[in-house]
């Protein structure tokens, strides 16, 4: 059993009880296989017996559909627009999360603030802002990071749509007027962010540049991890690095 | 027509940026027009601002009033969500463009509510760090009886959220405003100083408060240009 903790600020009409839920979060970009492993485990969470609620980004009741409304539009600015990102996750954060968590659920994230982060900082945020302004946000017990190149997620785009997304390619950032080599470069900006936050945060990264199984099995080893000593919750709870994508870096476990 | 000066600012754009904040019924509204009004005549290029909401949160707000959705974080995320489109749509261009931007209420209105309602003042700052400091902000300063007063005599009806009703502070409307306006005066009180408020004594004479705005607006005008185009129309600007 602990207590509700948020990464800075308080956020005001949290519970002060303990509580028994989990909170997991899988990260990473479109075409990173985030979706298909996020049901996967939702699957095999349930079959262990474990309650699963699945969450996600742009599902709040309160300005889900808005967003959706203002994206088509391109008529916001990028402060608004990031704000505007931040109430829906409150909104699901303190409507549905906690309530689920409290009530003893695993709550699956299927991306959290990391992405809204990430997204903020590429059109202008600074880091710090950014941190600040999701300081509220409630830690999670795991977050796992799945790792691809951009290639990958290119052709894994191109198979799924069979065109690429103009936000998923930065076109609102005019970084290039050709949607290819926008998209390269959005995507890549986007792994920086992710890459910073994977110490700050302690990810757990993993090569998604695989089989949705072989990332699964890699996946279901991290997440036991979280369900293993319920008695004994307090610390232990390292940052490990499965599998390095990019250049390794030497962490300590 | 010359560049506009751009040391002299806090904020470093060409424009100047003056903030009218304080209760309701403080009279700062009024004032705002006023100014715009003055200035206008005397050929300044003027855009005037409210803190009103945009369809998109006022919408917002309703639903989630209506389904009890809004908590003190979501209420305060979708105002600074509206503050920064109106600020990235119209006070931001003007400001760059060198004009005189008026705001009857700006982000001193989001810190005091917020804070009533429990918020994380730092984090609530943090969030409307994108937003310029002014060159002068006025702080209508009215005792909370007045405010009411001109409240009920406007017959303006009184907001569930005006009136803080959403704190539970009292089931009566008019008992729960007097007290969410004095928990806002508080706020308001304590930033002062912090914020460099030109503090202005609004229970006077519309007349007398509205000179004492001039005296103080005049000096920031010093060098700052006219819109040549504009000037050459009636000549009211000798006053």
């Amino acid at each position: 059993m602990r207590r509700f903790s948020t990464y800075g600020s308080p956020l005001p009409g949290l519970p002060r009880e303990p509580f028994r839920g989990r909170l997991i979060v899988i990260e990473g970009s479109d075409g990173s296989g985030r979706t298909t492993e996020v049901n996967l485990l939702k699957e095999w969470l349930e079959i262990q017996g474990h309650p699963v609620i699945d969450t996600g980004l742009r599902r709040s009741t309160l300005v889900a559909e808005k967003i959706d409304l203002a994206k088509q539009g391109h008529t916001l600015g990028a402060t608004t627009m990031a704000l505007f990102y931040a109430v829906d996750f409150a909104d699901q954060l303190e409507n549905k999360i906690v309530p689920a968590l409290a009530a003893g659920s695993t709550v699956l994230a299927d991306r959290y603030i990391y992405t809204l982060m990430a997204r903020a900082i590429v059109r202008g945020a600074s880091r710090e802002w950014a941190q600040k302004l999701y300081g509220f946000a409630l830690r999670p017990d795991l977050v796992v990071l799945l790792d691809a190149k951009t290639d990958i997620l290119l052709h894994r785009a191109i198979g799924k749509y069979g065109s690429l997304d103009y936000w998923e390619s930065g076109m609102d950032l005019s970084i290039s007027p050709d949607r290819f080599d926008s998209f390269y470069r959005y995507q890549e900006r986007i792994h920086a962010e992710f890459d910073w936050m994977v110490d700050a945060y302690g990810f757990h990264r993993v090569d998604a540049n695989r089989t949705a199984s072989q990332v699964h099995a890699d996946v279901r080893r991290i997440v036991q991890t979280v369900y293993k000593d319920t008695s004994a919750d307090a610390g232990a709870r390292a940052s490990r690095t499965v599998f390095t994508a990019r250049a390794p870096k030497a962490e300590s476990a | 027509m010359g560049a506009p000066e751009r040391r002299s600012t806090v904020h470093g754009q060409p424009g100047r940026l003056l903030v009218f904040e304080g209760l309701d019924g403080s009279g700062k509204s009024t004032q705002a027009r006023l100014i715009s009004k003055w200035l206008g005549a005397r050929g300044y290029r003027v855009f005037f601002t409210e803190w009103n909401s945009s369809e998109l949160v006022s919408e917002t707000i309703r639903r989630g009033k209506k389904k009890g959705l809004l908590t003190p974080t979501t209420f305060s995320l979708l105002h600074a969500t509206d503050f920064a489109d109106r600020f990235e749509r119209h006070i931001l261009p003007p400001l760059r463009a060198g004009y005189i931007v008026i705001c009857d209420r700006y982000v001193f209105t989001a810190f005091v509510r917020d804070a009533a309602r429990g918020c994380d003042p730092a984090w609530v700052r943090n969030m409307y760090s994108f937003a310029p400091t002014p060159d002068k902000t006025f702080y209508f300063r009215v005792p909370v009886s007045i405010s009411l007063q001109r409240k009920i005599a406007s017959r303006q009806k009184i907001s569930y959220y005006e009136a803080g009703m959403d704190l539970g502070l009292s089931q009566d409307l008019i008992e729960s405003y007097e007290r969410f306006q004095s928990r806002l005066k508080r706020e308001y009180e304590r930033m002062a100083s912090r914020d460099k408020f030109t503090v202005i004594a609004a229970d006077r004479p519309v007349e007398t408060v509205h000179a004492e705005l001039r005296r103080e607006i005049r000096p920031l005008l010093e060098g700052f240009p006219t819109d040549a185009l504009l000037t050459h129309e009636v000549d009211v600007a000798a006053v």
